[in-house]
């Protein structure tokens, strides 16, 4: 099932994020690299060395956009800017999908430039997906919503994250772009079983799959894209992939940004397990 | 509590300063204790109490946005040294947190609200807002809008006087009080220079910047912001170059402009008509002029 409605019915492989570190390298080896996801809101402006850049990235690869900024789950309409530019932005990219955060961050036009976590009740999943909803229309592409990292619950919560993130996408119809990683991180913060959680997500709305490492501290662990993906992490991917088919899959890594090589073979190592899956399958 | 409320109880304790030590502040945005203020609406954990959970947002959003207007100004950062950069750039986002989708925009009230707070900048105040209006103009400079630009042919053909052009949207003027191009330049060198460097060296470069501020001195300069190749770049204008690009840039015509420039006299003289002539030579050929203008051009 690696192809559905909420990826475009493509079939994209291992990607990377696009970093500026690695523009040229990339512009001038041109490696062989599977797809780009790019960081929207980097690139929604009107002019100048990004757009530059990008054009000439879409001249050899196949890009995906990834936001952080749409805030799905904040209590106030989508920012009409905001979507215009996305447009524009999505014209220019024929991305197949488009993915942003489960969270909220902005309030009375005030943004926090965070991705907050969401209270998971059944009147948040309602305006969460409406607007989801919302947003698809207007873009006219296919969406995905990513689980995000927290590190803090509240009282007012109905149900568990992964219950949350159900209604939501059934509710919106939509995709969900599943993080491992964040999976991960947000199981040692709340004491639960990150198994249970991949295993509760319907397999057939997985558009696409993020990677990442994070950085440990005494009393928690923040998500920081910091470093190389730690084992655990690795197994809840086998098992994401084993319910979901070969799915396009993605290794973000934001801060103390190696060299491209490092980030690219990194990813790779994604292909251990799509290729025991493959073998599994034909035994 | 609804999700709005939620929001904007969680939105306020988060965007709230942290106090000097980098901690959560102990009393809320509504004046009771931040602990019980936090324990209302998050769960403590076997490891961290719902103030904990909450502080680690409340760092992040400062962490974040104080290292963003810091990237975006680091002139002004040499200017008033780090101490009182980081005090300003507190008191500016405590007024004017971001408004947009994109942190980009985050010193774009930057400006207007020193003006109207002199404290922060102190003795400083006309250098640091020479700085921020340089530093604003090179982000928009930077990711502004390019048009079709206009050829010199298309000028020289047009019917002179008449003719209104317009100026890129990437492109801006200032008339600066002090020459401030030069330390930015200096600064961002030095910036490059140390980003693989020692704290040490990171230290010495800081007491460089600082010490380069203090002997600027006030010159008034007149400066085109541009991009060649998408390249940002500080152009020094002579003041009647400066003059008529402004007016351009302001909607006159050209006959207009160039009596606003040279006053009510044209420029007659062989001298002048050389020099306004290698100006729209050097400017045609910097792309300035927006192809937006062929309608006009042809009429």
């Amino acid at each position: 099932m690696p192809a559905n409605s909420f990826n475009g019915f493509t079939n994209y492989g291992i990607g990377i994020g696009l970093r500026s570190p690695h523009f040229h390298h990339i512009l001038t080896r041109k490696p062989v690299v599977d797809w780009f996801e790019i960081i929207s809101e980097n690139f929604m402006i009107d002019g100048g060395r990004p757009l530059r850049i990008l054009d000439q990235i879409l001249e050899q690869y196949r890009v995906v956009q990834h936001g952080v900024s749409m805030y799905f789950g904040s209590a106030e309409k989508p920012n009409r800017e905001h979507l215009r530019r996305l447009k524009e932005l999505v014209r220019r990219t024929k991305t197949p999908w488009l993915s942003d955060h489960l969270c909220w961050g902005s309030v009375d036009g005030r943004y926090t430039h965070d991705l907050l976590p969401m209270p998971y009740t059944f009147e948040a999943a309602r305006k969460t997906a409406r607007k989801v909803r919302e947003v698809r229309d207007f873009l006219e592409v296919p969406i995905a919503v990513e689980n995000v990292s927290s590190y803090a619950e509240f009282h007012v919560s109905e149900m568990t994250e992964w219950e949350f993130l159900n209604e939501v996408v059934e509710r919106a119809d939509c995709g969900i772009l599943l993080d491992v990683n964040n999976i991960y991180v947000s199981s040692r913060n709340h004491s639960f079983d990150p198994m249970t959680y991949v295993e509760s997500v319907p397999a057939g709305r997985v558009a696409q799959i993020h990677i990442a490492g994070h950085s440990k501290y005494e009393k928690y662990i923040l998500d920081t894209h910091d470093h190389p993906v730690i084992d655990p992490v690795w197994k809840l991917y086998e098992r994401s992939i084993e319910r979901a088919g070969h799915t396009a899959t993605l290794l973000e890594w934001d801060d103390s940004i190696p060299s491209f090589k490092e980030v690219h073979d990194e990813a790779l190592k994604a292909n251990r397990f799509l290729a025991r899956r493959v073998l599994a399958r034909a035994v | 509590m609804n999700l709005l409320a939620l929001q904007r109880t969680m939105a306020s304790a988060v965007m709230q300063p942290l106090t000097h030590s980098e901690n959560m502040s102990s009393i809320a945005p509504n004046g009771e204790c931040m602990k019980k203020y936090a324990a209302r609406f998050i769960k403590p954990n076997g490891r961290l109490t719902s103030f904990e959970r909450l502080e680690i947002y409340n760092r992040q959003y400062w962490w974040r946005v104080l290292e963003s207007l810091a990237a975006d100004f680091p002139g002004l950062q040499a200017i008033l040294g780090n101490r009182r950069f980081e005090d300003l750039s507190r008191a500016y986002l405590v007024e004017h947190p971001s408004h947009s989708f994109t942190m980009r925009n985050l010193g774009s009230d930057l400006k207007g609200w020193l003006e109207k707070n002199p404290k922060w900048a102190g003795s400083r105040q006309n250098m640091a807002l020479d700085m921020i209006r340089l530093e604003w103009a090179d982000i928009e400079a930077f990711d502004g809008a390019r048009e079709e630009p206009l050829k010199l042919e298309d000028v020289a053909r047009s019917d002179g006087a008449n003719l209104r052009l317009r100026l890129q949207p990437y492109v801006r003027l200032l008339d600066l009080r002090y020459p401030v191009d030069k330390l930015l330049l200096k600064v961002k060198d030095l910036n490059e220079d140390s980003e693989v460097s020692s704290n040490t060296f990171r230290e010495r470069r800081k007491r460089k910047q600082v010490l380069a501020a203090a002997k600027l001195k006030p010159a008034r300069i007149f400066l085109a912001v541009h991009r060649v190749d998408n390249s940002v770049y500080f152009r020094r204008l002579d003041v009647n170059e400066y003059g008529l690009l402004f007016a351009i840039q302001n909607g006159k015509d050209l006959g207009r402009a160039v009596t606003d420039c040279f006053g009510k006299k044209a420029p007659t003289s062989d001298l002048d008509l050389a020099q306004v002539t290698a100006w729209f030579r050097n400017w045609t050929s910097f792309g300035w002029f927006c192809a937006g203008a062929r309608k006009r051009l042809s009429r």
